[in-house]
């Protein structure tokens, strides 16, 4: 009789890379991490909720993930952010790779009623995570191999639109920041990547209609972020498509641009 | 929880349409809930691809599971693997397979959820030998609408076991399945085709054919008089050796919209006379990847789309094998008179390892499946006189296939059928359900 444990494994993991996962409950983290279970990485994953994670580990753990902690705490609670950072990198080492997944869509019509909605949807996506690769940043340039700072952004941050422009300011706020991070380590051996989804299928958007053909699912968005890893893109779109989508979107002259429902 | 709003789904054929409340649980955490919540009847939905309408839920609650394809554990040393409902087939062989273990019963897609492949207790090429998907299930989790969890299995509540294997999903929502895979040594099939004369040979080479673990045969539906049954016999086993490699995820084609539905009938008739006519009275044995041999469609993204805007139907049937070459001949007789099919028959001898549902479709006999285009009340007229023989055969109708039976030809063909409406959650109902049972909402 077979006894079950999620620890249980056959085979030896290929060495792979330690990945710091902020957000790891998020369908598209969740995809990413799948590739690195898949190569035999060691992950740590972040989240609030505990349950969740755990069946996250016991999944990238049977995928052959070479090793898996998770860490139960509300990222965007900034709180002694010094102390709590240090012991999730404690964990398994310092990462090769960190990945910063959370976020929340929040409700633009609420928020434009409500300063509490407004600063919450600006506090976790912009506030707390700049705080968080502050110190990723911090932690991180002390030595040489190479590793990556992933930001997951969005196209909603390329142009203030009247349908989304709270987060939109968010993730335009986490643009700069990164890139102004990535301007700072140009010469270090850290690089910073910004992967801008469009319409992701995830629980986030459930409420949309996601029919067409703008709507990808995570596990795209995940392999372009793993080849942005790779090849060490600064700002990758995802798919691709939306980068031209986005330039005209944003050089749409305002005289056009305000008549739309954008 | 507000009530989302309903959206219209349908099912492979594409004919049966539903309109109903979707919710789409990411955690197991969230299913237990979405079952409890609402005031109407809940049904779990995984990729839709049984035929008819027992994924469909008109005016209810679909949940779907697409979203609950985590692996929960894995044992590699002994190919025990627990994952929630939504994994899907061809997921669990993208890991399994670089470990050297194999799904240990498939149907012809690997596009099918565990949750589903329980429900609907599916069989595969190799039933003669296996049985069905439900024989190598360890346990099941289950959520009722009351609340209650269960962990169910054939030893643990055999009977609420005995109602969800190839309970069409009423028993209460399929959170988990635990399945023994079968250890394989290569990725590889070994394959031989051979020719069938007619109707006669098919049997005789399936019962040539019985230690081969996976047969199964095409038969043209439109040729009649002497030629009636002619056909190409295919069978397979795992490799001895070779490399342990997964499928390619991405799919070659795609079919972008409704193709006009004539296109199909005579191109894959003549597709079928160019195979027929090249194949050797009994072919050499060839290696295939697995995805060549057991999911030869899977590479074709929304074929269901090849039978144009109107949808299809598809008829399959199981008879005993006391009683089947003469209703094997009936139903081919029909098919070429009427010239309706568009797709070839197929034919396959189950075994005799008894399914664990007491719904279960397949039981000992010879399985006769037939794609029809839906050309309307012909097509319906067909269908009907194409399940009076298999009834009258002492035979049964796939619910899985179905979008046409009467109650009459159900109860006929499941006569055990109240015990799984005993063990029902009344939380629970879908629009196959109301249709064979009277059980209107």
């Amino acid at each position: 009789m077979t006894t079950l444990t999620p620890t249980s494994r056959g085979g030896a993991p290929a060495a792979g890379r330690t990945v710091l996962v902020l957000g790891a409950t998020s369908a598209i983290a969740s995809a990413f991490c799948r590739t690195r279970a898949a190569a035999g990485g060691r992950l740590v994953l972040v989240g609030r909720h505990e349950t969740r994670l755990a069946a996250i580990a016991a999944d990238l753990t049977a995928r052959g993930a070479a090793e898996v902690a998770t860490v139960t705490t509300d990222l965007g609670d900034m709180a002694e952010a010094e102390a709590r950072f240090a012991a999730m990198i404690a964990r398994l080492g310092p990462p090769d790779e960190v990945l910063l997944a959370y976020g929340v869509l929040g409700e633009q019509a609420a928020a434009q009623d409500s300063a509490e909605e407004t600063r919450r949807v600006i506090d976790v996506n912009f506030t707390s995570a700049a705080l968080w690769l502050q110190l990723a940043a911090k932690h991180l340039v002390a030595d040489g191999r190479p590793r990556t700072l992933v930001v997951i952004g969005s196209v909603a941050g390329d142009r203030g639109r009247q349908s989304n422009y709270v987060y939109g300011a968010a993730k335009a706020g986490l643009d700069a920041f990164a890139e102004g991070l990535a301007h700072r380590l140009h010469r270090t051996n850290v690089k910073v990547v910004t992967v801008k989804p469009g319409f992701v299928d995830t629980p986030m958007t459930a409420h949309l209609d996601r029919s067409g053909p703008l709507w990808a699912k995570p596990e795209a968005i995940a392999s372009a972020i793993d080849r942005a890893v790779a090849s060490g893109q600064r700002i990758v779109y995802a798919p691709w498509f939306w980068r031209p989508i986005m330039t005209a979107v944003r050089f749409a002259p305002r005289a056009v641009f305000y008549k739309t429902k954008l | 929880m507000t009530e989302a709003p309903r959206v219209a789904t349908t099912s492979w054929g594409r004919v049966a349409r539903s309109a109903s409340h979707v919710a789409e649980p990411a955690y197991l955490d969230d299913l237990g809930p979405a079952v409890r919540a609402g005031a109407t009847p809940a049904l779990a939905h995984g990729l839709g691809r049984s035929y008819g309408d027992v994924c469909l839920n008109d005016g209810g609650r679909l949940l779907r599971t697409g979203r609950l394809d985590r692996i929960m554990a894995a044992d590699w040393s002994t190919g025990v693997v627990r994952a929630e409902a939504g994994l899907t087939i061809g997921g669990l062989l993208a890991v399994a397979v670089p470990r050297g273990w194999f799904v240990p019963v498939t149907p012809g897609t690997k596009f099918v959820t565990l949750g589903g492949a329980v429900a609907n207790d599916v069989h595969g090429k190799n039933h003669h030998g296996a049985g069905t998907f439900g024989c190598h299930v360890r346990a099941i989790g289950l959520m009722r609408s009351d609340g209650a969890v269960l962990k169910i299995g054939p030893e643990a509540r055999p009977h609420l076991f005995a109602a969800t294997v190839g309970g069409l999903g009423l028993t209460g929502l399929i959170a988990w399945v635990e399945i023994q895979l079968q250890p394989v040594a290569s990725s590889d099939f070994e394959v031989q085709t051979s020719r069938l004369g007619d109707l006669d040979a098919f049997f005789r080479v399936a019962g040539e054919s019985h230690a081969w673990p996976y047969t199964v045969a095409w038969v043209d539906c439109l040729a009649s008089g002497r030629k009636l049954g002619r056909g190409l016999f295919s069978r397979g086993r795992h490799a001895a050796d070779g490399a342990l490699v997964p499928h390619a995820e991405a799919a070659r084609l795609k079919v972008p919209r409704d193709a006009p539905s004539a296109l199909l009938g005579p191109a894959t008739v003549r597709l079928f006379n160019a195979a027929y006519s090249r194949q050797p009275a009994t072919g050499e044995t060839r290696r295939v990847p697995y995805g060549k041999f057991l999911y030869p469609l899977d590479g074709i993204t929304d074929w269901n789309k090849l039978y144009g805007g109107r949808g299809f139907f598809q008829h399959q049937s199981v008879v005993p094998m006391a009683a089947a070459p003469r209703a094997l001949q009936a139903l081919l007789e029909l098919t070429s008179s009427e010239g309706q099919g568009s797709f070839l028959v197929v034919l396959k001898l189950f075994g005799p390892r008894p399914s664990p549902g007491i719904l279960s479709f397949p039981r000992e006999g010879a399985t006769f499946a037939l794609d029809l285009p839906n050309r309307g009340p012909d097509t319906l007229r067909l269908l009907g006189r194409m399940a009076e023989v298999v009834l009258e055969a002492g035979g049964r109708l796939y619910p899985a296939k179905d979008a046409t039976m009467s109650a009459d030809q159900f109860r006929a063909g499941f006569p055990r059928w109240r015990e799984v409406e005993s063990y029902r959650d009344p939380g629970i109902s879908s629009d196959f359900w109301r249709r064979v049972t009277g059980d209107r909402p």
